[in-house]
Order: structure tokens, then C-alpha cells, then sequence
């Protein structure tokens, strides 16, 4: 899978650089518009992570241009402005989600894994990993070809923990994605703790050759058996 | 005091003293000119006696005043030599009045041919000076009433009239809300002090509106600068917590960090959202029916309530559309539902009602009230919550303001109650 950064942060762009690489990303960076248009034209990328304020032009101009040229690749915004405008203009040019500076890289990651889920399986969105096997489109788990009934927040934790399996999961980023941005403030998410309980359980139950593990004061990790 | 009462106040108190001394002054010049006529009129007659005096010696015997106003009396020669003309007022038994009347009397001496002396008294009836000072007095006070009737009349007018623009600034200022939009300061009065005044404010208001939204927008942009710095910490605190040779206790500490730096990404959030809230950049309005954003935001919080073992009940008394953003609207909700179960106990309870133009949240929590002033002010906290910023009801009350809608803290029964008045 070939992803495209381009932002013209080098730390930031390090950074995300470095954590999808551990994804078996293959990587390629661009600093400003003028690199970025130039790969753009010349190679196809899977997915595109695009930065909206570049100092020599406007991500969303590089947006209009991949559309032009009817390249098939996932487009992912990152933005340092929250705002509704940028984010609705974004979409209805064709970009396929948009993250607001700043973010939690399992949050990105879990993005990425989302839009080209969307794109590579056409409807048949199923993962397996060990002997448990997800099905996005559906939402169902089954567990050595046995369902494993799951309630909506266990499922949006699990695929959250599979798509950033063997990484370490913060606690915030987690109840973000899961609850939304509303509940950010409620106290330091401890309420989140008995819910992963109970999906621990029912994985062990089950037994599911992944499992989540505690990263104390930290948040979590998925591992596999 | 209202500026008619001081005027009028101190113009009574200075007509009071002026026509006071003027009266005074009057009253004796008037005194003055009286005696004055008199006492020319008694030399006349002085004259006049000692003229017939010469000739007629009868005149020598009249030792009463009786029909007459003139006594004479022979004295010695030492007596009249020492005597001056003294005019003096007395008093002299009227028969027509049957009192003791004032007269003007004057005690003169005289000789005739052959040596002889003699004492002239006349006297000239006069004016009862309490008669005068009584019709003075009278006048004087109906001049002063005139004077201060006439001053008020005058003050009336004069502020009903000049002083309008004065009171339309004063209306305008007390509805001027800084970083509203409003009309420019009234400036239409002829009166060059009320024009200066009226563009001294405007001035002032317009130099304050300056440096309001330069802060606002230097909020705006040190959150936006913010953003960048804030994602390449967290992100590289993320990467260094996963690497293999990070020790527990090392981790720990990232943990920490990074924690700070989210809470700070907070901040930074509401800080940006207040802004744009307030610079009313959720500008799509659309009805908004409450009771399905209080479904969802209820569903939402559900998770949270559970643990912390609160029940969440609502009702809807009345249907509650709404015509405005449906983001700002679920923001409104969420913040208060969410302190609601975050400063609640355990197995406390929330309540939310629904009205034709309200809507009440009602808590358990704190037994004591709370600070219902300081309460909505950014950055007020009642309790050490942690991770909470400190802009929730701020946020709120901007929201509300964006559409005129009000809200009231209340304490009653243990229950804590924010109540929302669209």
C-alpha cells in the first residue's frame, strides 16, 4: 500500500512518516505544492494525506487537480483549522474524510485503514486476523467461524484496536473515536474501562487468539496469540 | 438627585438670599427716604411756627399738642442753649386709633425778641413700619414664588427639550454591548457640548471595539498557531511510548505528558470554538426539534452515566423547535448534560425537561448553592474536577446569546437547576 504525506511540518510529517511505516506503509513525503503535484501526476497512491494550508498554495487546489485527473486514490484532510466550511468544501470536492491538528496517530491510523477498506473491498469489507474474523460492512465477529454478539460501542472499540493492532492505544484517542469529541472533557475516561472489560471477557470467552491488554496509566494494546 | 432638583434646589437657596438682602436693602432705603421726607416736612413747619411765632405771642401758650401738631414751652435760657434739633421717633395716645401710634417728633428750642426761651416739639404722623414691613414681606415672597416657579418651568422645558439627545446617548450606552453589532452613536443635537459628548463616546467606543477584536482575533490566531506545535508533541510522546527500550516508569511519565498536552488541546478547542461562536460562524440555521437533540445527546452520555451511577431521565412537556445551527444546539446540550453527570454523586440523577420555550436540567450534586454569577465567567471552576477546562458554560452562554435566549442557575432542594429560556 503506497500512502502520500504531504505537509509542510517536517516534525509532523516525521512523525506520521515513522508511525505508518510501522504499518508496512510504503511512505513517500512532500513538503509544499509543487512536489506534491508533481508525484501526484506522476504515481498512483492508495491513500493521500493531504495538509489544507501549504505555504505555496492551497491543499484543496492539489484536490481539484487529483480529481481532474480522475486518480483513484483515498484522500484524507488534515487541517489545522477546525472549521465547517473547509471540512464541507474538502468532502464535496472528493476528499474521503478530514482530521483536525491535533490528532492521535491511532486515530490516523484507524482512518486510513477505514477509507482504504471502503475503497479496496467494494462491499466485501471482511478482516481476518487469527481466527477472528471482522465484517465492517455487516458489523459482525465471528470467532472460529462462531458469532460473537457484540454491542455497537464493543465493536467500534474492537475495529479501533484491529486497525491499530500491536500499537499502543491511548486512552483519550480511544474514547474520542469512540464516544465522540463531546465526551473529551468527562472525567479522565475510566468509564471506558468497564466496557473494554466486558470485551475482553467475551473475547477470552470465545477464545479469541487476540487479546487486549492493559498498558497501565497508558490505554491499550491488541495483541495477537 | 435628578440635575431639575439641584438646579432648583440651588436656585431657590441663592433667589432666597438674593431677594432676601435685596429686601432688606429696599427696606431700609425705603425707611431711609421716608424719615428723610418727613423730617424735611417737620423743619418746614419749624420754620413756619417760629415765622408766626414773632408776630403772634398766643402761639407762646400752646403747651398741648391737642388739635395742632406742636407744643411750646418756655424754658431757661441754659436749657436752650444747649439744645440741638433732635428728631426721634415716639409713641403718642391716638384717639382715632385708641392705641399708642408712632409718630416722628422734633425737639428744637427757640427765643423771641426779649430773651425769652422756649422748647418746640412737632410731631408728623408716620408710617406703621410693621404695616410696611408686613406688605413688604408679602410681596417680596410672592416675587420669590414667581421667581422659583418661573425657574422651574423654565428647567423643565429647557430639559425636556435641550437635554433629549443628552438621554437618547444615555439609552444608546446602556443597550451598547461591546462586540455587538449596533448603530452609531446618536449625534444629533445642535448643543455643541452634547455634539462633543456624543462624539467623544463614539470615538472612545470605536477605539474599544478596535482593541476587542484585535484580542479576539489574537485568540483566534495564537489557538490556530497552537494546533501545529501541539500535534507534533503529542504525536512524538505517542511514537517514543511505543518504543521497546522505554522503561515503565518512563512510560509513566509520557503518559503524563501527554495527558497535559491533550488537556491543553482542549483549551485550545473551546478557546477557538467560543471565538467562532462568537464571531457567529455557524451561520446554517435550520429547526431544531430539542427533544430529539436531548435523545441523542442522552444515548450519547449514556455510557458515561452507567458508570458513574446516575439515572437520566427527561420529558417533554411541549414540543420545542427551535430555528437555529443544529451543531451549536448539540453543543448546548451536551456541555450542560454533561456537567450535569460530571459534578453529580453516585446514584444521582438527572432530569431534563422540555417546554414550549424551555428547557430545565435538574441535578443531584454539591448540597451546597452555587456560584450563580461567577458561574458562566471563562475559567471559573467551583470544583478541582480534573480535565475539565473551565469554558463548558461558557461556551453555553455564548451560544445562548447568539440567539437571544437566556439562562438561570437555581438551587432548590438539593437539586441544582440550569434553566434555558429561548
Amino acid at each position: 500500500m503506497k500512502i502520500l504525506i504531504i505537509e509542510d511540518e517536517p516534525d509532523l510529517l516525521e512523525s506520521i512518516t515513522q508511525s505508518l511505516e510501522k504499518e508496512s506503509f510504503l511512505v513517500e513525503k512532500a513538503m509544499d505544492f509543487d512536489a506534491a503535484l508533481d508525484k501526484l501526476l506522476v504515481y498512483e497512491y492508495d491513500c493521500i494525506l493531504l495538509d489544507i494550508g501549504l505555504p505555496d498554495g492551497s491543499g484543496l487546489d492539489l484536490l481539484k487537480e487529483l480529481k481532474k485527473e480522475n486518480r483513484k486514490g483515498s484522500v484524507i484532510i488534515i487541517s489545522a483549522k477546525d472549521s465547517l466550511d473547509d471540512k464541507l468544501s474538502g468532502l464535496d470536492l472528493g476528499a474521503d474524510d478530514y482530521l483536525v491538528k491535533p490528532f492521535h496517530l491511532a486515530e490516523l491510523n484507524a482512518r486510513v485503514r477505514s477509507v482504504l477498506r471502503r475503497k479496496e473491498f467494494d462491499g466485501q469489507n471482511i478482516l481476518e486476523l487469527k481466527n477472528v474474523s471482522i465484517d465492517f460492512t455487516s458489523r459482525n465477529v465471528l470467532i472460529n467461524k462462531e458469532s460473537l454478539p457484540l454491542n455497537r460501542k464493543e465493536f467500534d472499540i474492537l475495529s479501533y484496536f484491529v486497525a491499530n493492532k500491536n500499537r499502543l492505544v491511548n486512552k483519550t484517542s480511544l474514547a474520542e473515536h469512540v464516544w465522540g469529541d463531546q465526551i473529551d472533557e468527562a472525567d479522565n475516561f475510566e468509564f471506558i474501562y468497564s466496557q473494554i472489560k466486558n470485551l475482553r471477557k467475551k473475547l477470552k470467552d470465545h477464545n479469541a487468539q487476540i487479546e487486549i491488554q492493559a498498558v497501565y496509566g497508558v490505554g491499550y494494546k491488541l495483541i495477537e496469540l | 438627585m435628578k440635575l431639575i432638583n439641584y438646579t432648583l434646589l440651588y436656585t431657590s437657596i441663592a433667589l432666597l438670599v438674593i431677594v432676601g438682602v435685596w429686601a432688606g436693602i429696599f427696606y431700609i432705603n425705603m425707611l431711609d427716604e421716608i424719615y428723610d421726607s418727613i423730617d424735611d416736612g417737620l423743619s418746614n413747619s419749624k420754620l413756619l411756627i417760629l415765622q408766626k411765632a414773632q408776630t403772634d405771642s398766643s402761639l407762646l401758650y400752646k403747651k398741648q399738642f391737642g388739635e395742632s401738631n406742636y407744643s411750646i414751652l418756655q424754658i431757661s435760657e441754659e436749657k436752650a442753649m444747649a439744645m440741638r434739633d433732635v428728631y426721634k421717633d415716639t409713641l403718642l395716645y391716638m384717639d382715632n386709633e385708641e392705641d399708642y401710634e408712632p409718630v416722628r417728633l422734633l425737639t428744637t428750642s427757640f427765643s423771641i425778641k426779649g430773651g425769652k426761651f422756649y422748647e418746640l416739639k412737632i410731631i408728623s404722623s408716620m408710617v406703621e413700619e410693621d404695616d410696611l414691613m408686613e406688605d413688604l414681606f408679602y410681596s417680596v415672597l410672592w416675587l420669590y414664588v414667581v421667581l422659583v416657579g418661573s425657574v422651574l418651568a423654565v428647567n423643565v422645558m429647557v430639559l425636556r427639550k435641550v437635554w433629549k439627545p443628552f438621554y437618547r446617548l444615555i439609552d444608546y450606552l446602556q443597550q451598547y454591548r461591546l462586540g455587538k453589532e449596533s448603530d452609531k452613536v446618536p449625534v444629533d443635537s445642535t448643543v455643541r457640548e452634547f455634539k462633543l459628548l456624543s462624539e467623544t463616546v463614539s470615538v472612545l467606543l470605536e477605539r474599544n471595539l478596535e482593541v476587542y477584536n484585535s484580542q479576539k482575533q489574537f485568540i483566534e490566531n495564537a489557538s490556530h498557531e497552537l494546533q501545529t506545535p501541539l500535534a507534533i508533541s503529542i504525536n512524538k510522546l505517542e511514537l517514543l511510548a511505543e518504543r521497546s527500550d522505554v522503561s515503565e516508569e518512563q512510560l509513566q511519565t509520557i503518559a503524563h505528558v501527554i495527558q497535559s498536552l491533550e488537556r491543553l488541546t482542549r483549551l485550545n478547542k473551546s478557546l477557538l470554538l467560543l471565538s467562532k461562536i462568537e464571531n457567529k460562524q455557524f451561520a446554517a440555521e435550520e429547526p431544531v426539534d430539542f427533544t430529539v437533540v436531548v435523545k441523542r445527546m442522552v444515548e450519547d452520555f449514556k455510557d458515561l452515566a452507567e458508570f458513574k451511577e446516575i439515572s437520566i431521565t427527561y420529558h417533554e412537556q411541549e414540543e420545542l423547535i427551535q430555528y437555529m445551527n443544529k451543531d451549536l444546539a448539540e453543543m448546548l446540550i451536551a456541555n450542560l448534560l454533561k456537567n450535569a453527570i460530571v459534578h453529580n454523586v453516585s446514584g444521582g440523577v438527572v432530569d431534563i425537561t422540555i417546554q414550549k420555550n424551555a428547557i430545565t436540567i435538574q441535578n443531584t450534586g454539591s448540597l451546597k448553592a452555587l456560584n450563580g454569577e461567577k458561574l458562566f465567567s471563562r475559567f471559573y471552576k467551583e470544583s478541582i474536577e480534573k480535565g475539565t477546562t473551565g469554558l463548558g458554560l461558557s461556551i453555553v452562554k455564548a451560544i445562548l446569546e447568539v440567539y437571544k435566549a437566556t439562562i438561570q442557575y437555581r438551587f432548590a432542594e438539593g437539586r441544582h437547576s440550569m434553566v434555558i429560556h429561548f
